[in-house]
Protein backbone atom coordinates (compact mmCIF):
# COMPACT_ATOMS: atom_id res chain seq x y z
CA UNK A 1 0.00 0.00 0.00
CA UNK A 2 1.63 3.26 -1.12
CA UNK A 3 0.99 6.86 0.15
CA UNK A 4 -1.07 9.67 -0.95
CA UNK A 5 0.25 12.85 -0.52
CA UNK A 6 -1.68 16.20 -1.25
CA UNK A 7 0.49 19.29 -2.61
CA UNK A 8 -1.46 22.51 -1.44
CA UNK A 9 -0.97 26.00 -0.77
CA UNK A 10 -4.71 28.03 0.13
CA UNK A 11 -2.92 30.86 -2.50
CA UNK A 12 -2.43 30.22 -6.49
CA UNK A 13 0.47 30.81 -7.83
CA UNK A 14 3.03 29.87 -4.95
CA UNK A 15 3.97 26.56 -7.13
CA UNK A 16 1.45 23.84 -6.42
CA UNK A 17 1.69 22.13 -9.51
CA UNK A 18 5.34 22.86 -10.24
CA UNK A 19 6.05 21.43 -7.05
CA UNK A 20 3.88 18.57 -7.36
CA UNK A 21 5.36 17.39 -11.20
CA UNK A 22 9.02 17.81 -9.71
CA UNK A 23 8.55 15.84 -6.71
CA UNK A 24 7.02 13.42 -8.54
CA UNK A 25 9.74 13.03 -10.93
CA UNK A 26 12.08 13.18 -8.56
CA UNK A 27 10.64 10.13 -6.81
CA UNK A 28 10.52 8.15 -9.85
CA UNK A 29 14.04 9.06 -10.23
CA UNK A 30 14.78 7.49 -7.09
CA UNK A 31 12.98 4.55 -8.93
CA UNK A 32 10.09 4.74 -7.10
CA UNK A 33 6.22 3.91 -8.86
CA UNK A 34 4.42 7.41 -8.17
CA UNK A 35 1.65 8.54 -9.75
CA UNK A 36 0.42 11.93 -9.75
CA UNK A 37 -3.47 13.36 -9.98
CA UNK A 38 -4.74 16.48 -10.86
CA UNK A 39 -7.60 17.78 -9.27
CA UNK A 40 -7.40 21.20 -10.24
CA UNK A 41 -11.03 20.54 -12.37
CA UNK A 42 -11.58 23.11 -14.91
CA UNK A 43 -8.01 24.43 -14.75
CA UNK A 44 -5.76 22.01 -15.49
CA UNK A 45 -2.10 22.69 -15.60
CA UNK A 46 -0.30 19.48 -14.63
CA UNK A 47 0.08 17.65 -17.93
CA UNK A 48 1.27 21.38 -19.24
CA UNK A 49 4.18 20.88 -16.82
CA UNK A 50 4.74 17.51 -17.27
CA UNK A 51 4.23 17.98 -21.51
CA UNK A 52 2.16 14.86 -21.31
CA UNK A 53 -1.41 17.32 -22.55
CA UNK A 54 -1.19 15.50 -25.99
CA UNK A 55 -1.14 12.40 -24.68
CA UNK A 56 -4.43 12.55 -22.25
CA UNK A 57 -7.41 10.32 -23.17
CA UNK A 58 -9.55 9.99 -20.51
CA UNK A 59 -9.36 12.45 -17.11
CA UNK A 60 -10.53 12.24 -13.76
CA UNK A 61 -14.30 13.16 -14.40
CA UNK A 62 -14.56 10.22 -16.66
CA UNK A 63 -13.26 7.94 -14.38
CA UNK A 64 -15.91 9.64 -11.88
CA UNK A 65 -18.68 9.46 -14.28
CA UNK A 66 -17.79 5.98 -15.46
CA UNK A 67 -16.85 6.48 -18.52
CA UNK A 68 -14.00 4.66 -18.40
CA UNK A 69 -11.80 2.55 -16.03
CA UNK A 70 -9.30 4.49 -13.57
CA UNK A 71 -5.93 2.43 -15.23
CA UNK A 72 -7.79 3.76 -18.96
CA UNK A 73 -7.12 7.35 -17.83
CA UNK A 74 -3.80 7.58 -16.10
CA UNK A 75 -1.11 8.46 -19.07
CA UNK A 76 2.06 7.60 -18.60
CA UNK A 77 5.57 9.90 -18.55
CA UNK A 78 7.40 9.61 -21.34
CA UNK A 79 10.54 9.86 -19.30
CA UNK A 80 10.00 6.96 -16.82
CA UNK A 81 8.18 3.66 -17.01
CA UNK A 82 6.95 3.88 -13.21
CA UNK A 83 5.76 7.57 -13.54
CA UNK A 84 1.89 7.85 -14.12
CA UNK A 85 -0.74 11.04 -13.87
CA UNK A 86 -4.31 11.49 -13.98
CA UNK A 87 -4.96 14.24 -15.32
CA UNK A 88 -8.04 16.76 -14.48
CA UNK A 89 -10.74 17.81 -17.16
CA UNK A 90 -10.72 21.34 -18.26
CA UNK A 91 -14.08 21.65 -19.60
CA UNK A 92 -16.11 20.38 -16.07
CA UNK A 93 -15.55 22.39 -12.57
CA UNK A 94 -14.77 21.19 -9.36
CA UNK A 95 -18.22 20.66 -8.13
CA UNK A 96 -18.64 18.01 -10.47
CA UNK A 97 -17.09 15.02 -8.37
CA UNK A 98 -16.81 14.67 -5.07
CA UNK A 99 -14.64 14.07 -2.19
CA UNK A 100 -15.55 10.31 -2.06
CA UNK A 101 -15.21 9.90 -5.16
CA UNK A 102 -11.70 11.56 -4.98
CA UNK A 103 -10.97 9.27 -2.04
CA UNK A 104 -12.14 6.36 -3.98
CA UNK A 105 -9.79 6.28 -6.85
CA UNK A 106 -6.89 8.03 -4.43
CA UNK A 107 -7.11 4.37 -2.92
CA UNK A 108 -7.23 2.68 -5.42
CA UNK A 109 -4.28 4.16 -7.22
CA UNK A 110 -1.94 3.72 -3.59
CA UNK A 111 -2.72 -0.14 -4.16
CA UNK A 112 -0.86 0.13 -7.30
CA UNK A 113 1.77 2.94 -6.38
CA UNK A 114 4.39 3.54 -4.08
CA UNK A 115 3.36 7.72 -4.05
CA UNK A 116 0.42 9.40 -5.07
CA UNK A 117 0.85 12.60 -5.30
CA UNK A 118 -2.04 14.74 -5.02
CA UNK A 119 -2.31 18.36 -6.97
CA UNK A 120 -4.68 20.51 -5.15
CA UNK A 121 -6.21 23.65 -6.57
CA UNK A 122 -6.33 26.61 -5.04
CA UNK A 123 -8.54 28.00 -2.34
CA UNK A 124 -10.28 26.24 0.46
CA UNK A 125 -13.19 25.03 -0.62
CA UNK A 126 -14.80 22.01 -2.65
CA UNK A 127 -11.63 21.70 -4.79
CA UNK A 128 -9.76 21.68 -2.15
CA UNK A 129 -11.58 19.28 0.14
CA UNK A 130 -12.06 16.83 -2.82
CA UNK A 131 -7.74 16.90 -2.92
CA UNK A 132 -7.37 16.44 0.88
CA UNK A 133 -10.11 13.76 0.87
CA UNK A 134 -7.61 10.55 0.16
CA UNK A 135 -4.47 11.92 1.32
CA UNK A 136 -2.81 10.52 3.84
CA UNK A 137 -0.37 13.60 4.55
CA UNK A 138 0.13 17.07 3.12
CA UNK A 139 3.00 19.28 1.85
CA UNK A 140 2.22 22.90 2.16
CA UNK A 141 3.91 25.21 -0.43
CA UNK A 142 4.49 29.13 0.51
CA UNK A 143 6.77 31.88 -1.09
CA UNK A 144 8.23 34.11 1.11
CA UNK A 145 5.60 36.20 1.40
CA UNK A 146 3.01 37.42 3.90
CA UNK A 147 0.05 36.92 1.77
CA UNK A 148 1.25 33.15 0.84
CA UNK A 149 2.33 32.32 4.74
CA UNK A 150 -0.97 33.76 5.30
CA UNK A 151 -2.73 31.30 3.28
CA UNK A 152 -0.30 28.31 4.02
CA UNK A 153 -1.47 29.22 7.87
CA UNK A 154 -4.94 29.01 7.42
CA UNK A 155 -4.61 25.78 5.37
CA UNK A 156 -2.77 24.05 7.85
CA UNK A 157 -5.16 24.76 10.44
CA UNK A 158 -7.79 22.68 7.97
CA UNK A 159 -5.72 20.32 7.21
CA UNK A 160 -5.26 19.67 11.52
CA UNK A 161 -8.79 19.96 11.41
CA UNK A 162 -8.62 16.85 9.54
CA UNK A 163 -5.87 15.45 11.52
CA UNK A 164 -3.69 15.10 8.27
CA UNK A 165 0.04 15.68 9.14
CA UNK A 166 1.56 18.47 7.09
CA UNK A 167 5.86 19.46 6.32
CA UNK A 168 6.41 22.39 4.86
CA UNK A 169 8.29 23.50 1.63
CA UNK A 170 8.95 27.37 0.72
CA UNK A 171 9.74 27.87 -2.73
CA UNK A 172 11.39 31.19 -4.39
CA UNK A 173 13.84 31.82 -1.88
CA UNK A 174 15.59 34.90 -3.23
CA UNK A 175 19.28 34.59 -1.13
CA UNK A 176 19.74 38.55 -1.86
CA UNK A 177 16.37 39.61 -0.59
CA UNK A 178 16.51 37.78 2.15
CA UNK A 179 19.96 38.86 2.82
CA UNK A 180 18.93 42.39 2.85
CA UNK A 181 15.75 41.80 4.97
CA UNK A 182 13.40 42.48 1.84
CA UNK A 183 12.14 38.85 2.03
CA UNK A 184 10.82 37.16 5.03
CA UNK A 185 13.49 34.80 6.09
CA UNK A 186 13.23 30.96 6.82
CA UNK A 187 13.26 31.04 9.92
CA UNK A 188 10.72 33.94 10.40
CA UNK A 189 8.52 31.53 8.23
CA UNK A 190 8.69 28.38 10.34
CA UNK A 191 8.19 30.17 13.43
CA UNK A 192 4.79 31.61 12.41
CA UNK A 193 3.87 28.07 10.64
CA UNK A 194 5.08 25.68 13.17
CA UNK A 195 5.41 22.93 11.21
CA UNK A 196 8.34 20.60 10.01
CA UNK A 197 9.87 22.01 7.43
CA UNK A 198 10.53 19.88 4.38
CA UNK A 199 12.40 21.72 2.44
CA UNK A 200 13.39 25.15 0.60
CA UNK A 201 13.93 25.78 -3.03
CA UNK A 202 15.42 28.87 -4.41
CA UNK A 203 14.26 31.35 -7.26
CA UNK A 204 15.33 29.86 -10.07
CA UNK A 205 14.94 31.14 -14.10
CA UNK A 206 15.07 28.11 -15.27
CA UNK A 207 12.43 26.83 -13.15
CA UNK A 208 9.69 28.87 -15.75
CA UNK A 209 12.12 27.49 -18.61
CA UNK A 210 10.96 24.01 -17.97
CA UNK A 211 7.96 24.37 -17.07
CA UNK A 212 6.96 25.89 -20.42
CA UNK A 213 8.78 22.84 -22.31
CA UNK A 214 6.91 20.87 -20.52
CA UNK A 215 9.92 19.25 -18.99
CA UNK A 216 10.00 18.63 -14.76
CA UNK A 217 12.76 20.94 -13.62
CA UNK A 218 14.32 18.24 -11.99
CA UNK A 219 15.77 16.83 -14.91
CA UNK A 220 18.12 19.57 -15.33
CA UNK A 221 21.13 19.10 -12.63
CA UNK A 222 22.84 22.21 -13.29
CA UNK A 223 19.56 24.11 -11.68
CA UNK A 224 19.96 25.06 -7.95
CA UNK A 225 15.86 24.03 -7.99
CA UNK A 226 16.36 20.72 -9.53
CA UNK A 227 18.95 19.98 -6.37
CA UNK A 228 16.53 21.45 -4.09
CA UNK A 229 13.29 19.03 -5.29
CA UNK A 230 15.90 15.64 -5.18
CA UNK A 231 16.44 16.90 -1.75
CA UNK A 232 12.75 16.97 -0.98
CA UNK A 233 12.02 13.79 -2.73
CA UNK A 234 15.18 12.09 -0.59
CA UNK A 235 13.92 13.28 2.31
CA UNK A 236 10.69 11.80 1.93
CA UNK A 237 12.10 8.68 1.85
CA UNK A 238 13.55 9.32 4.83
CA UNK A 239 17.03 10.13 4.42
CA UNK A 240 18.45 13.08 6.12
CA UNK A 241 19.64 15.43 3.70
CA UNK A 242 20.73 18.90 4.99
CA UNK A 243 18.59 21.83 3.83
CA UNK A 244 21.07 23.71 1.38
CA UNK A 245 22.18 26.94 2.57
CA UNK A 246 21.03 29.94 0.34
CA UNK A 247 24.30 32.10 0.89
CA UNK A 248 27.04 29.99 0.14
CA UNK A 249 25.93 28.17 -2.74
CA UNK A 250 25.08 31.86 -4.34
CA UNK A 251 28.44 32.79 -3.73
CA UNK A 252 29.36 29.77 -5.56
CA UNK A 253 27.31 30.34 -8.44
CA UNK A 254 28.72 33.81 -8.51
CA UNK A 255 32.19 32.53 -8.87
CA UNK A 256 31.10 29.61 -11.51
CA UNK A 257 29.33 32.82 -13.24
CA UNK A 258 31.91 35.01 -13.25
CA UNK A 259 34.62 32.11 -14.14
CA UNK A 260 32.23 31.82 -17.45
CA UNK A 261 32.40 35.41 -18.09
CA UNK A 262 28.42 36.15 -17.51
CA UNK A 263 27.95 37.29 -14.11
CA UNK B 1 -41.03 27.60 57.91
CA UNK B 2 -39.95 24.85 55.16
CA UNK B 3 -37.99 26.52 52.95
CA UNK B 4 -34.24 26.75 54.14
CA UNK B 5 -33.61 29.81 56.49
CA UNK B 6 -31.47 32.73 55.15
CA UNK B 7 -30.84 34.60 58.62
CA UNK B 8 -29.05 33.27 61.32
CA UNK B 9 -29.30 34.92 64.97
CA UNK B 10 -26.47 34.78 67.39
CA UNK B 11 -26.17 35.96 70.79
CA UNK B 12 -22.61 37.75 71.74
CA UNK B 13 -21.42 39.92 74.42
CA UNK B 14 -22.02 43.28 72.79
CA UNK B 15 -25.79 41.83 72.13
CA UNK B 16 -27.11 40.19 68.98
CA UNK B 17 -26.06 39.71 65.45
CA UNK B 18 -28.10 39.02 62.72
CA UNK B 19 -25.87 37.07 59.66
CA UNK B 20 -28.18 37.64 56.45
CA UNK B 21 -27.44 35.01 53.73
CA UNK B 22 -26.38 37.06 50.48
CA UNK B 23 -27.17 34.42 47.80
CA UNK B 24 -30.68 34.61 48.11
CA UNK B 25 -33.27 37.61 46.84
CA UNK B 26 -33.42 40.72 49.05
CA UNK B 27 -36.91 40.88 49.28
CA UNK B 28 -37.02 37.16 50.72
CA UNK B 29 -34.26 38.49 53.60
CA UNK B 30 -36.87 41.17 54.40
CA UNK B 31 -39.62 38.48 54.68
CA UNK B 32 -38.06 36.19 56.95
CA UNK B 33 -36.60 38.93 58.76
CA UNK B 34 -39.90 40.29 59.47
CA UNK B 35 -41.70 36.47 60.27
CA UNK B 36 -38.63 35.91 62.75
CA UNK B 37 -39.10 39.35 64.03
CA UNK B 38 -42.73 38.67 64.76
CA UNK B 39 -43.51 34.85 65.10
CA UNK B 40 -41.11 32.74 65.99
CA UNK B 41 -38.40 34.77 67.86
CA UNK B 42 -40.68 36.95 69.78
CA UNK B 43 -39.80 35.60 73.10
CA UNK B 44 -36.12 36.30 72.65
CA UNK B 45 -36.15 39.75 71.47
CA UNK B 46 -38.60 41.36 73.79
CA UNK B 47 -37.05 42.51 77.16
CA UNK B 48 -34.39 45.33 77.51
CA UNK B 49 -32.75 47.10 75.01
CA UNK B 50 -30.22 45.18 72.70
CA UNK B 51 -27.51 46.09 70.34
CA UNK B 52 -27.56 44.67 67.02
CA UNK B 53 -25.40 44.23 64.35
CA UNK B 54 -26.41 43.16 60.73
CA UNK B 55 -23.80 41.41 58.62
CA UNK B 56 -24.74 41.00 55.10
CA UNK B 57 -21.92 38.62 53.78
CA UNK B 58 -20.65 39.82 50.19
CA UNK B 59 -23.94 41.09 49.44
CA UNK B 60 -24.01 44.93 48.27
CA UNK B 61 -27.00 47.21 49.15
CA UNK B 62 -28.37 50.61 48.26
CA UNK B 63 -28.99 52.95 51.31
CA UNK B 64 -32.40 52.87 50.39
CA UNK B 65 -32.47 48.74 51.30
CA UNK B 66 -30.17 49.62 54.43
CA UNK B 67 -33.17 51.90 55.43
CA UNK B 68 -35.55 49.01 55.13
CA UNK B 69 -33.84 46.69 57.36
CA UNK B 70 -33.40 49.15 59.78
CA UNK B 71 -37.28 50.34 59.79
CA UNK B 72 -37.78 46.81 60.26
CA UNK B 73 -35.44 45.70 62.63
CA UNK B 74 -37.03 48.81 64.60
CA UNK B 75 -40.01 47.96 64.77
CA UNK B 76 -38.74 45.48 67.57
CA UNK B 77 -39.12 48.03 70.41
CA UNK B 78 -35.96 46.87 72.26
CA UNK B 79 -33.90 46.49 69.11
CA UNK B 80 -31.55 48.77 68.47
CA UNK B 81 -29.33 49.14 65.34
CA UNK B 82 -25.92 49.04 65.87
CA UNK B 83 -24.33 48.78 62.02
CA UNK B 84 -25.40 47.31 58.96
CA UNK B 85 -22.18 45.89 57.07
CA UNK B 86 -21.13 44.28 54.25
CA UNK B 87 -17.49 42.38 53.17
CA UNK B 88 -16.02 43.96 50.46
CA UNK B 89 -16.82 41.61 47.17
CA UNK B 90 -14.04 38.94 46.83
CA UNK B 91 -11.60 40.43 45.20
CA UNK B 92 -12.03 40.09 41.40
CA UNK B 93 -8.40 38.69 40.95
CA UNK B 94 -8.55 35.86 43.02
CA UNK B 95 -12.04 35.04 41.25
CA UNK B 96 -10.49 35.48 37.78
CA UNK B 97 -7.75 33.13 38.96
CA UNK B 98 -10.44 30.74 39.38
CA UNK B 99 -11.89 30.73 35.96
CA UNK B 100 -8.78 30.96 33.91
CA UNK B 101 -8.82 28.52 31.17
CA UNK B 102 -5.89 26.94 29.88
CA UNK B 103 -5.30 26.53 26.10
CA UNK B 104 -2.87 24.98 24.74
CA UNK B 105 -2.22 25.00 20.59
CA UNK B 106 -1.86 27.28 17.59
CA UNK B 107 -4.46 29.45 16.96
CA UNK B 108 -4.07 29.55 13.37
CA UNK B 109 -5.23 32.17 10.16
CA UNK B 110 -9.24 32.00 10.14
CA UNK B 111 -9.44 30.35 13.38
CA UNK B 112 -11.62 32.21 16.13
CA UNK B 113 -11.69 31.02 20.06
CA UNK B 114 -14.13 32.62 21.82
CA UNK B 115 -14.03 32.37 25.71
CA UNK B 116 -15.72 33.44 28.55
CA UNK B 117 -13.53 34.71 31.46
CA UNK B 118 -9.84 34.57 31.34
CA UNK B 119 -7.95 32.74 29.09
CA UNK B 120 -4.07 31.46 28.86
CA UNK B 121 -3.09 30.22 25.84
CA UNK B 122 -0.29 28.21 25.36
CA UNK B 123 1.04 28.32 21.53
CA UNK B 124 0.76 31.21 18.86
CA UNK B 125 -1.84 33.57 18.05
CA UNK B 126 -0.77 33.50 14.20
CA UNK B 127 -2.05 36.62 11.84
CA UNK B 128 -5.30 36.09 10.76
CA UNK B 129 -6.89 34.29 14.02
CA UNK B 130 -9.02 35.71 16.39
CA UNK B 131 -9.04 35.26 20.36
CA UNK B 132 -12.02 36.87 21.73
CA UNK B 133 -12.45 36.89 25.84
CA UNK B 134 -14.92 38.69 28.12
CA UNK B 135 -11.74 38.51 30.60
CA UNK B 136 -8.10 38.81 30.03
CA UNK B 137 -5.93 37.53 27.72
CA UNK B 138 -2.52 36.18 28.36
CA UNK B 139 -0.24 34.21 25.50
CA UNK B 140 2.77 32.26 26.46
CA UNK B 141 3.52 32.23 23.11
CA UNK B 142 4.12 34.94 20.06
CA UNK B 143 0.72 37.67 19.80
CA UNK B 144 0.71 38.27 15.95
CA UNK B 145 -3.39 38.21 15.09
CA UNK B 146 -6.31 40.33 16.78
CA UNK B 147 -6.78 39.69 19.87
CA UNK B 148 -9.94 41.20 21.36
CA UNK B 149 -10.00 41.36 25.56
CA UNK B 150 -13.13 42.04 27.57
CA UNK B 151 -15.19 41.82 24.56
CA UNK B 152 -18.05 42.19 26.67
CA UNK B 153 -17.26 45.74 27.97
CA UNK B 154 -14.56 44.92 30.46
CA UNK B 155 -12.53 48.01 30.43
CA UNK B 156 -10.58 46.13 33.00
CA UNK B 157 -9.29 43.57 31.19
CA UNK B 158 -5.39 43.40 29.42
CA UNK B 159 -4.06 41.45 27.12
CA UNK B 160 -0.27 39.70 27.68
CA UNK B 161 2.09 38.13 25.68
CA UNK B 162 5.79 36.71 25.76
CA UNK B 163 5.67 38.47 22.10
CA UNK B 164 3.07 41.14 20.90
CA UNK B 165 3.15 41.66 17.84
CA UNK B 166 -0.76 41.62 17.04
CA UNK B 167 -2.56 42.87 13.95
CA UNK B 168 -5.08 44.39 15.69
CA UNK B 169 -5.50 44.23 19.38
CA UNK B 170 -8.94 45.46 20.94
CA UNK B 171 -10.04 46.19 24.60
CA UNK B 172 -13.85 46.41 25.32
CA UNK B 173 -14.83 48.88 22.39
CA UNK B 174 -11.11 49.99 22.24
CA UNK B 175 -9.04 49.18 18.88
CA UNK B 176 -5.91 49.88 18.35
CA UNK B 177 -3.58 48.92 15.79
CA UNK B 178 0.31 48.67 15.78
CA UNK B 179 2.66 49.80 14.09
CA UNK B 180 0.84 52.59 12.91
CA UNK B 181 -0.23 53.78 16.64
CA UNK B 182 2.54 51.98 18.45
CA UNK B 183 5.26 50.17 18.18
CA UNK B 184 7.99 48.91 21.12
CA UNK B 185 11.21 47.95 20.36
CA UNK B 186 11.63 44.06 20.72
CA UNK B 187 7.93 43.32 21.66
CA UNK B 188 8.95 40.71 24.26
CA UNK B 189 6.87 40.24 27.73
CA UNK B 190 4.34 43.32 27.40
CA UNK B 191 0.72 43.54 27.87
CA UNK B 192 -1.99 46.15 26.41
CA UNK B 193 -4.21 47.65 28.93
CA UNK B 194 -6.82 50.80 29.32
CA UNK B 195 -5.73 53.87 30.42
CA UNK B 196 -8.67 56.96 30.01
CA UNK B 197 -10.07 55.11 27.05
CA UNK B 198 -6.84 54.78 25.18
CA UNK B 199 -4.79 51.64 24.73
CA UNK B 200 -1.49 51.50 26.93
CA UNK B 201 1.50 49.04 26.36
CA UNK B 202 3.96 48.37 28.91
CA UNK B 203 6.20 45.53 30.00
CA UNK B 204 4.88 42.86 32.31
CA UNK B 205 6.76 43.93 35.28
CA UNK B 206 4.65 46.99 35.21
CA UNK B 207 1.07 44.94 35.38
CA UNK B 208 1.23 45.14 39.38
CA UNK B 209 1.19 48.92 39.40
CA UNK B 210 -1.79 48.74 37.51
CA UNK B 211 -3.66 46.17 38.63
CA UNK B 212 -2.32 46.36 42.16
CA UNK B 213 -2.71 42.54 42.70
CA UNK B 214 -3.22 41.27 46.27
CA UNK B 215 0.15 40.43 47.76
CA UNK B 216 0.31 36.75 46.96
CA UNK B 217 3.58 35.91 48.18
CA UNK B 218 3.32 37.62 51.74
CA UNK B 219 3.53 34.43 53.62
Amino acid sequence: MGEAIVVTSGKGGVGKTTTSANIGTALALLGKKVCMVDTDIGLRNLDVVMGLENRIIYDLIDVAEGRCRLNQALVKDKRFDELYMLPAAQTKDKSDVSPEQVKEMVLELKKEFDYVIIDCPAGIEQGFRNAVAGADRAIVVTTPENAAVRDADRVIGLLEQTQIPARLVINRIRANMVRSGEMLDIDEICQVLAIDLLGIVPDDEKVIRSANAGEPTVMDPSSRAAIAYRNIARRMLGDMVPLMPLEEKSGVMKRFRKFLGIG
Amino acid sequence: MTEKQHITIKGVKEGLIFLLDDHCEFSSLLDELQFKLEKSHQQLLSGPIVHVQVKLGTRQVSEDEKEQLRSLIRQQGNLLVQSIESEPPIVSQLEDGNNLKVLTGIVRSGQTLEHDGNLLLMGDLNPGGTLLCTGDIYVLGALRGLAHAGYKGNEEAIIAASLLKPTQLRISGVISRPPDEWMTGDAAMEFAYLSEGAMKIDKMTQLQRLRKLPVLFRA
